[in-house]
């Protein structure tokens, strides 16, 4: 995987009339994981967008993956209640491109069992999530970025997560995360940054 | 990426998704049938005029039962973050709003015209009228889905738009309503129905030219809320 850097060249966020932070500059290089922390309202969602190509920064400039190069899981998981996590998966793979074939390999490496073909609305908090971050295995993209993926996960998903992450950092991708619980640390090349 | 495949996503999404709730899908048809069906007991039995205001009373009908699911468009997918990965994906996001209008109106206005007949003979509309009548209405109910669901993605991020949607939305769609009875009227007359007929057609090809962008920069300015 080659995947150039995520550059942030003085970088003003806002939302609406607030400016979240200010002339940012910040390098992320592919191979690492770098863990996004800052208190409630920092502005780490809004920076997350930013990078996603979601959101227009106000001032600054940004160099960085196109929308096909960058798998976006945000704090909702994309999923619509009334279908199945197997349903939900195949839909996004025909808007994107991807092989619907992988679906049951990447559920199952994220164990989820038999709960993939009940309705999303019948799942758990963390079963949600598990579907949600299948995705990432349904195409090999080098850059990730992540809101508060480990939220609802238990301690198995967590360590499931960063098994993937490492993986992931291993084969030359790089990753972005928002958590407010610390990720699991080993084997995991973990870069902290704090939003002030 | 191959885009009959992720167009075809887009619409069978929506089509499995109202599989799953025929009931709600239902909605709008049944709504248009029963306002038709329960005009004709309000007036006195025999009314000779009311073949002359069936033109009207189908159009009101179609038009509220067209907008009555519009809401539901966009929000479901912005609530639960779908919108995200519609405006991330390699489809262009007009296209995407082009595809999920284009599904929302086979669900919601397909059956309004194929209806229109039935309901046309049951009003007392000679064939011509009555031909007229689905004509429009083949024509017309595809823009109504089309402004409304342009109304509905600039009110997706606004917490309660139930009651602005339709104080935006019918002032574009009152033309859709005057050249849609319009054309009935004249053929009931036995008047040439084509002008309005053209009409409709003009403006169904404006908003489908100008909507899919409008409504898709709509929505981009909704994620950014």
């Amino acid at each position: 995987m080659n995947a150039a850097p995520l550059v942030l060249d003085s970088l003003t966020v806002a939302r609406g009339d607030r400016v979240l932070f200010e002339r940012l500059d910040l390098r992320i290089a592919p191979g690492e994981v770098l863990h996004l922390q800052g208190r409630n309202g920092a502005g780490k969602t809004s920076l997350l967008e930013v990078l996603a190509g979601l959101r227009t920064p106000e001032a600054g400039r940004f160099s960085g993956p196109e929308p096909e190069q960058l798998h976006w899981i945000g704090h909702k998981n994309a999923l619509h209640p009334a279908l199945s996590a197997v349903e939900n998966l195949a839909a996004w793979c025909g808007l994107h491109g991807a092989d619907t074939a992988g679906i049951p390999a990447a559920l199952d490496r994220l164990q989820l069992k038999a709960a993939r073909q009940r309705p999303v609305r019948t799942l758990s908090t963390g079963q949600k999530r598990r579907s949600a971050l299948a995705r990432l295995l349904l195409q090999r993209r080098p850059w990730w970025l992540l809101d508060e993926p480990l939220a609802g996960l238990d301690v198995e998903g967590a360590a499931l997560l960063a098994g993937l992450l490492a993986e992931h950092c291993a084969a030359g991708g790089g990753a972005v995360v928002t958590s407010h619980q610390a990720l699991p640390e080993e084997h995991l090349p973990v870069r902290h940054w704090s939003l002030r | 990426m191959s885009l009959p495949r992720a167009l075809g996503a887009v619409v069978g999404r929506e089509l499995r998704l109202a599989a799953r709730a025929p009931a709600e899908a239902a909605q709008p048809l049944l709504f248009y049938a029963l306002v038709v069906a329960l005009f004709p007991l309000g007036v006195a039995p025999n009314e000779p005029s009311l073949p002359v205001y069936a033109p009207a009373l189908v159009w009101i009908a179609a038009l509220l039962a067209s907008l009555m699911t519009l809401e539901r468009v966009f929000r479901n997918d912005y609530e639960d973050g779908s919108l995200e990965q519609l405006a991330l994906a390699p489809l262009p996001l007009p296209l995407s709003v082009l595809a999920k209008l284009a599904a929302h109106w086979l669900l919601g206005g397909l059956p309004l015209v194929l209806a229109a007949p039935l309901l046309a003979a049951g009003l007392g509309l000679d064939a011509a009228a009555g031909r007229a009548l689905t004509l429009a209405l083949l024509l017309g109910t595809p823009t109504l889905v089309l402004l409304g669901g342009f109304a509905a993605a600039l009110t997706v991020g606004l917490p309660r738009a139930g009651v602005l949607l339709p104080i935006l939305v019918l002032p574009m769609l009152s033309p859709v309503l005057i050249f849609g009875a319009g054309a009935a009227r004249a053929a009931a007359q036995g008047l040439d129905p084509t002008a309005p007929l053209y009409f409709l057609a003009a403006l169904l090809a404006l908003s489908l030219t100008l909507v899919p962008f409008a409504a898709a920069a709509a929505l981009r300015n909704a994620l950014e809320g």
